[in-house]
């Protein structure tokens, strides 16, 4: 029997998966800090819109919406399947190419900055 | 040592007259320290000896005694009559056609046990005299705990990819197969990929760990499922994305 090629989009999902579980709480406490009147220096816009015109900035922000689109992507993927979509190769092209347009579009985006 | 009857609602099913499988009462003096199969030996023994199932230990050794108790995978030597409540409904095997009341057709599953070899692929022949093959306690604890896969089937009956998709190789024959890969005596891991790694392998798998929390053993194939992915994935990548790199 033939190996599997699914390891290219799991790979990814894995990592994303990662990413997203360490970095979701970081932007939920980022978010609700605000709304309690904190607003460190550090986070004003000067200083975040200088941070993504970095190129190692860049790269950084470019990685991470990378993995969590592609995470998603599979993730819904996965889920369609246990909830009874069975066009699992139709939905594997809808999702894949969402993501594949998501990290075009960060990309363009960034380099705009 | 207190009695309470016990009632057990038991599925039947006779190939040879029955055209569906039919619900069977049985109202059963039991014990109060007694398991779900106490209470169907005393059914067989003193009430309806025509009732079929297997068992063979009595004591989570053997893996014969799988059955759905209030539909979830148990094995009737360990699910305790105190801990249920009321009318206890006891079915064969999730996932399994029945062949006769509660014994199931397994040969699927043993099917696919056979296809991912199972035993030892030594790494280098050795002639008796050059001694044993050692192993370091390190060694050793990579796998054991996959070792105590009993084959009961209960993670098959609980896997909710396998009732989808029949043709999963499914979580405990891909465990036993990570036993192996994991064993540093042994050299057959790439035979082992070509199923494991292969479409009908771990990568019919979505992680929901069903199988991990039925298993009487605890064996965790749901943890070894994503070992395999995660070596998979990255021999995937040597394979394509670095061809000069040594299999």
């Amino acid at each position: 029997m033939a190996k599997s090629n699914k390891p290219i989009v799991w790979g990814l999902f894995a990592a994303g998966g990662t990413v997203t579980a360490f970095l979701t709480p970081a932007l939920v406490l980022l978010t609700l800090l605000p709304v309690f009147g904190v607003m460190p220096e550090l986070l004003a816009y000067d200083n975040l819109r200088a941070f993504a015109g970095h190129w190692m900035g860049k790269l950084v922000l470019f990685g991470i919406l990378l993995l969590m689109m592609w995470h998603a992507a599979h993730r819904l993927r996965v889920t369609l399947h246990d909830f009874g979509v069975r066009a699992d190769g139709a939905v594997a092209v809808a999702v894949y190419l969402a993501a594949a347009a998501g990290t075009l579009a960060a990309a363009y985006f960034l380099l705009r900055i | 040592m207190s009695e309470r009857i016990v009632e057990l609602e038991v599925l039947r099913f006779n190939p040879e007259t029955d055209t569906e499988p039919r619900f069977q009462r049985y109202s059963v003096p039991c014990m109060n320290e007694w398991v779900v199969l106490d209470a169907l030996n005393h059914v067989k023994e003193s009430i309806d000896p025509t009732l079929s199932y297997r068992w063979s230990c009595h004591m989570a050794v053997c893996g014969s005694c799988g059955m759905m108790i209030n539909g979830e995978p148990k094995l009737a030597c360990k699910a305790f009559l105190r801990e249920y409540e009321g009318v206890i409904r006891v079915e064969p095997l999730a996932h399994f056609p029945i062949q006769r009341d509660l014994v199931t057709v397994i040969d699927d599953f043993v099917t696919k046990l056979k296809r991912v070899k199972p035993y030892l692929i030594p790494k280098e022949d050795q002639p008796v005299e050059a001694g044993e093959f050692r192993q370091s306690p390190a060694e050793l604890k990579r796998y054991k705990q996959y070792t105590l896969c009993i084959n009961c089937m209960l993670c098959y009956a609980a896997c909710p990819e396998y009732g989808l998709v029949p043709k999963f190789i499914g979580p405990a024959a891909i465990s036993l197969a990570h036993r192996y890969n994991e064993d540093s005596r042994d050299g057959g891991r790439e035979e082992r990929q070509q199923e494991i790694a292969s479409n009908e392998g771990v990568w019919e798998c979505s992680f929901v760990g069903a199988c991990s929390e039925v298993c009487p053993e605890h064996v965790d194939p749901a943890g070894a499922l994503q070992q395999i992915k995660i070596k998979s994935t990255v021999d995937w990548y040597k394979e394509h994305a670095m061809p000069w790199s040594k299999k």
